[in-house]
């Protein structure tokens, strides 16, 4: 797949091509991606002259950096303690069933991405899930509906 | 990166190893201490060309210095006045054992890990994979020694918890991998399989397929044309590379000194 790079260019020139900010670039680059695409890590290495491989493992070891292909809307549903207590089980199941994926999947019309987290530091809203970073609590098979559908419906706009 | 030894002289300082006083330069990593003493102490990530890494944790002893005492790796550890070092206290071989059987239990089927568990009186680990990672220990050798001494940082770790693993970036043919086979070398386990085949060396493990260089002399393909280019630009103007298998140039080297002799 043939990508614009010039984005990548522009946000490491905003680093000054400094390699120690080599996580704050590849944040900016996934912002602007959606995640990380296999050419833009090479020209990442490429501009800040260190090694293709430390770029990889560095992207790989991150676990809110992702490699392949993501929905227009992340989806984390949380699994720390006090959600896992509350019924996070039963709210990822609710979610799967309303889009037909599993954890770490991205729907076929490329809206939601689903990914399951450790803790989204908001336990006494549990059971929790955050939509592009917007936090739901107290969440139930009603209401994560509700929630996607409105999601959902943005994209028609 | 390449990694350059400086030695500088240290003062010496007092130390105590096992109950025995002994004076050392400050600074030295214990373990070389240790091996130096033949005291035997067992390491899997340890290899004197790179510096310590501390991932296999075998080399643990029990370190003292005043009134605290703690288990730490003897490997990264340095010799400091008065530092008391113990190899064989219950806590060491409780620790060592320890370690030893998760290793094990990542690639059991490994012989020279099987023969260091059983010195250290490790049997069958009680957990096993849950799915098939090879004989990869994690022990980091052939990243550290393809990026310090090779220079060409091919390989890395990828991943982490238990997805971690050592591979090309993306899995694909490395670029930079030159073929040197400095990683197979370091490997204690074997876990990095080639061949050649076709004139072709081929490092299955790394998914990279490198063309190889006949021996001018017998024919045999000998080594990645690809080293020898990356060698040939490290000499310079200083040197030219023979391209002769080693095999033919120590025929050649025999017959030089056999010829040599004669004439005397």
């Amino acid at each position: 797949m043939k990508l614009d790079l010039k984005s990548v260019d522009q946000i490491i020139g905003k680093y000054d091509g400094e390699d120690s900010w080599l996580v704050m670039i590849l944040q900016d680059v996934q912002d602007k991606y959606n995640y990380l695409p296999e050419c833009a890590l090479g020209r990442v290495a490429e501009s800040l002259k260190i090694p293709l491989s430390r770029v990889h493992s560095v992207a790989t070891f991150y676990s809110s950096f992702s490699l392949a292909e993501r929905g227009r809307h992340l989806i984390r549903v949380c699994d720390g303690t006090a959600c896992h207590l509350r019924g996070f089980t039963h709210i990822k199941e609710e979610i799967s069933r309303h889009l037909g994926i599993s954890e770490g999947q991205t729907t076929k019309d490329k809206v939601f991405t689903l990914d399951v987290v450790a803790c989204l530091g908001a336990c006494a809203l549990a059971p929790v899930m955050a939509v592009d970073g917007r936090c739901y609590g107290n969440m139930n098979a009603e209401k994560v509906r509700v929630v996607l559908d409105l999601y959902r419906r943005e994209k028609r706009h | 990166m390449i990694a350059v030894f400086e030695s500088k002289k240290m003062p010496l300082v007092k130390t105590v190893v096992n109950g025995k006083h002994i004076e050392v330069e400050r600074d030295r990593w214990a373990l070389d201490v240790l091996l130096e003493m033949g005291v035997a102490v067992p390491t899997l990530c340890h290899h004197p060309a790179v510096e310590p890494y501390g991932a296999c944790r075998l080399c643990v002893v029990e370190a003292r210095k005043g009134k605290w005492t703690w288990l730490t790796t003897s490997c990264d550890l340095q010799i400091r006045e008065g530092l008391n070092i113990e190899t064989d206290t219950p806590s060491v071989i409780r620790s060592r054992r320890m370690s030893m059987e998760l290793i094990l239990s990542r690639a059991p089927h490994v012989e020279s890990l099987q023969r260091l568990a059983a010195d250290l009186g490790v049997g069958r680990p009680r957990f096993g994979p849950h799915y098939d990672i090879g004989k990869c220990i994690l022990c980091g050798l052939c990243v550290r020694v393809c990026d310090r001494l090779i220079g060409a940082s091919a390989i890395s770790f990828v991943g982490r918890g238990r997805r971690r693993s050592v591979t090309t970036p993306f899995g694909a043919a490395s670029e930079s991998c030159t073929g040197c086979g400095a990683c197979i070398a370091v490997c204690p386990t074997g876990h990095i399989r080639s061949f050649v085949e076709e004139s072709a060396l081929n490092i299955e493990t790394w998914n990279t397929r490198l063309e190889m260089i006949d021996c001018k002399v017998c024919g045999t393909p000998f080594t990645a044309a690809k080293l020898l280019e990356s060698v040939q630009g490290r000499l310079g103007k200083g040197g030219s590379l023979e391209r002769v298998c080693s095999k033919c140039r120590r025929l050649q080297m025999c017959k030089r000194l056999g010829e040599a002799f004669h004439q005397v």
